[in-house]
């Protein structure tokens, strides 16, 4: 592995109007590093992430995948193919996890390799089926998502995002939405991941979780990263007292 | 003159055909009206303003105005200009036209009423903005506006009588020449009603069956 | 283009006309078509819904025809403008029904209920307690259906009553300017429209003061 980073982003800022979100971040992430964002409602971490894919535009800065900066400027037409092909090396899953009701699970998983990679129709079902085993769901390719539970519509939405073969996976707050009891199916899927070093960032509730499964966990608060590193140094030992006073309201929380 | 209901079983082929074209009129304009209602809705929703602005007009006039009179200017008033249209296909297009303007602004709240993340969702796979909207957004869309269509189907069925007024031949236009052989206008419409009548309970069965097939829930 | 500016004038005092008496004839027969399909009597029910589904079911067209065309040979002789007012009137009477009757049942049940427990009789209740709550209900949705009603009126265009769509065509097929006539009818129908609107915008809202 090499120390050239695989995402670099770059003095990231935005505002809405008057009101800063992102106040000067810079990120590196490496080849196959699982990165926890963690930090109060309105902290700016999802706005982070959804900076990455330019669903939410920085207002400065730049974000980098490996030697393409994904928010290049260009000229409106040459960018939106430029973001298009960015962004299938990106995947993303969300809170609700958006899935097409208007298509199976078949049909949401196969619809963007067949437009997009030219796959075949038999090419694109063995992908299908071929992800959906990987998330454990291959049993239910011909449901529709209003068929399926919380937990499984999120599996669904990751064998989404993976079959388009990403480079990395961004989650922001997937399991945000479910039953307690339908959270650990969707993190075991996420562990798995993890195992096969893809590379991930993770913005999440769940302290335990990103304990357990990443490598570094930067603490965001107020549009600012406040403090960065290895889990075991963020959970037992933070520095700054924010990171303090948030981690103990969390831990709590989650204890009970 | 008295009523003589016995002479209207030998019209009865007369009136089939009739019958036949009026479903073929308003099949044809609902498919007009069905395409031309996505591509309105999609334009004054996400296109230039340049071809946004034209549109809405246009909408804004055939909202406003009867349906006969746009007919009449269709028919009667290009020819004028040059473009001489066959009566069927005028009526066709009179009729299409004017109920497209009608779907495509519930099509529009359909659109505007799907999720945003489905556009996020979409997107982040890499699918454009054109991509999204014709594979994601407006086939969502489309399904969740299916019963007040078919409302505006069930109108446009009773309205294609009016292209018998610019002479295109269907079941209001058979009835006048049976009509016009037999002086028994009271007979005839009647019949012909009876005939639309039936049409209309063939549609709106059609319709409630396709109403119960694509019902999509979150 | 001026000349034809006489006829179109007196050609929407026409329409006008038509419209204003359709819309009477429209409440009546809507007003006796809801009460005839909310009685309790099984006949007049039967009478309501039948009244509904036969004149929404077929064109208005073909019953403005069977009125105008078959009218004498039943002895029924109208002139093409009565022919037109009872024709639409009846027409739009049908839809109107639906329309009271949905804003008579969406007052709430409990309403009805809780006047029923006070002492009040069903035509007390009905009178007092239910129709004027449903009474604002309705003028929004009654609107639309006169809406419908103005652009309806061109139909008795096709038995030649001079009106709007009529002088339209006339001039459309004569003038060489089809779109400068249909512009012009089609300002004029929308000037009525939107009368119309600003009318029944200005009731809904005292309705809703009161």
């Amino acid at each position: 592995m090499t120390d050239k980073p695989f995402i670099d982003i770059r003095h990231a800022a935005k505002s809405y109007g008057a009101l800063e979100v992102l106040k000067d971040i810079s990120l590196q992430v490496r080849k196959g590093q699982i990165v926890a964002i963690i930090g109060p409602s309105g902290s700016g971490k999802s706005t982070l992430l959804r900076a990455i894919n330019d669903l939410d535009p920085l207002t400065k800065g730049e974000v980098w995948l490996e030697d393409m900066q994904v928010n290049k400027p260009l000229p409106p037409r040459q960018y939106e193919r430029h973001i298009n092909q960015m962004r299938q090396q990106i995947g993303m899953v969300f809170q609700h996890f958006n899935l097409f009701p208007h298509l199976t699970v078949r049909g949401n998983i196969t619809l963007a390799p067949k437009m997009l990679k030219r796959l075949t129709e038999a090419e694109a079902n063995a992908l299908a089926e071929k992800q959906l085993a990987h998330v454990g769901m291959l049993d239910r390719i011909d449901y529709y998502p209003s068929q399926l539970s919380g937990g499984q519509k999120q599996r669904v939405a990751i064998a989404r995002a993976l079959a388009m073969e990403p480079k990395v996976m961004l989650f922001d707050e997937v399991t945000s939405a479910l039953d307690p009891e339908l959270v650990e199916e969707v993190n075991l899927t996420m562990k798995k991941l993890a195992e096969e070093h893809m590379t991930m960032i993770i913005v999440t509730h769940e302290m335990r979780f990103a304990q357990d499964v990443c490598d570094r966990v930067l603490f965001m608060d107020q549009g600012v990263v406040v403090e960065e590193g290895p889990p075991e140094v963020i959970f037992r030992n933070p520095q700054h007292e924010r990171t303090k006073n948030f981690l103990r309201k969390h831990l709590q929380g989650n204890a009970q | 003159m008295t009523l003589d209901f016995t002479i209207v079983p030998s019209y009865f082929t007369l009136l089939l055909i009739g019958s036949g074209w009026t479903i073929a009129i308003t099949a044809a304009a609902a498919v007009l009206s069905f395409v031309v209602g996505i591509l309105f809705a999609v334009i004054a929703l996400y296109g230039p303003a340049l071809v946004r602005y034209p549109i809405r007009l246009f909408a804004w006039l055939f909202m406003g105005t009867p349906l006969l009179l746009q007919l009449f200017l269709i028919y009667f008033g290009l020819i004028q200009i040059g473009i001489d249209l066959p009566a069927f296909a005028a009526g066709v297009i009179g009729l299409g036209l004017h109920f497209a303007v009608y779907n495509s602004d519930i099509i529009q709240s359909g659109i505007r009423a799907v999720d945003k993340g489905q556009y996020e969702g979409a997107r982040t796979l890499g699918l454009s903005r054109l991509q999204t909207i014709a594979r994601i957004i407006v086939p969502q869309a489309v399904r969740s506006v299916i019963p007040p269509i078919g409302n505006n189907m069930i109108a446009l069925l009773k309205d294609s009588a009016l292209v018998s007024v610019i002479g295109v031949t269907e079941l209001t236009l058979t009835a006048q020449l049976a009509i016009s052989k037999t002086f028994h206008p009271f007979e005839f419409y009647l019949a012909a009603a009876v005939c639309y009548y039936v049409i209309n309970l063939g549609l709106e069965a059609g319709l409630r069956h396709l109403e119960g097939r694509v019902q999509l829930s979150r | 283009m001026l000349r034809v500016y006489p006829f179109f004038l007196a050609a929407a005092w026409v329409t006008i006309q038509l419209s204003i008496y359709t819309t009477v004839l429209g409440l009546i027969c809507g007003s006796l078509g809801a009460a005839a399909r909310l009685s309790r009597s099984r006949i007049l029910r039967f009478v309501g819904a039948a009244y509904v589904s036969l004149f929404r079911g077929t064109p208005a067209l073909i019953q403005l025809f069977i009125l105008y065309f078959g009218g004498p040979q039943i002895g029924i002789q109208l002139d093409a403008f009565e022919a037109g007012v009872i024709g639409l009137g009846v027409n739009i009477g049908a839809y109107m029904t639906e329309t009271i009757r949905g804003a008579i049942v969406a007052v709430d049940r409990g309403q009805s209920e809780a006047a029923r427990t006070l002492g009040l009789s069903r035509s007390e209740t009905m009178r007092k307690v239910i129709l004027p709550q449903a009474a604002r209900l309705m003028i929004r949705p009654l609107g639309v259906n006169i809406n419908a009603l103005i652009k309806g009126t061109a139909l008795v265009a096709a038995i030649s009553v001079v009106e709007l769509t009529y002088t339209a065509q006339r001039y459309i097929g004569s003038t060489y300017k089809p779109f400068e006539m249909f512009l012009l009818a089609g300002v004029i129908y929308m000037v009525i429209i939107y009368v119309t609107g600003l009318a029944i915008s200005w009731l809904d809202r005292r309705a809703r003061i009161s």
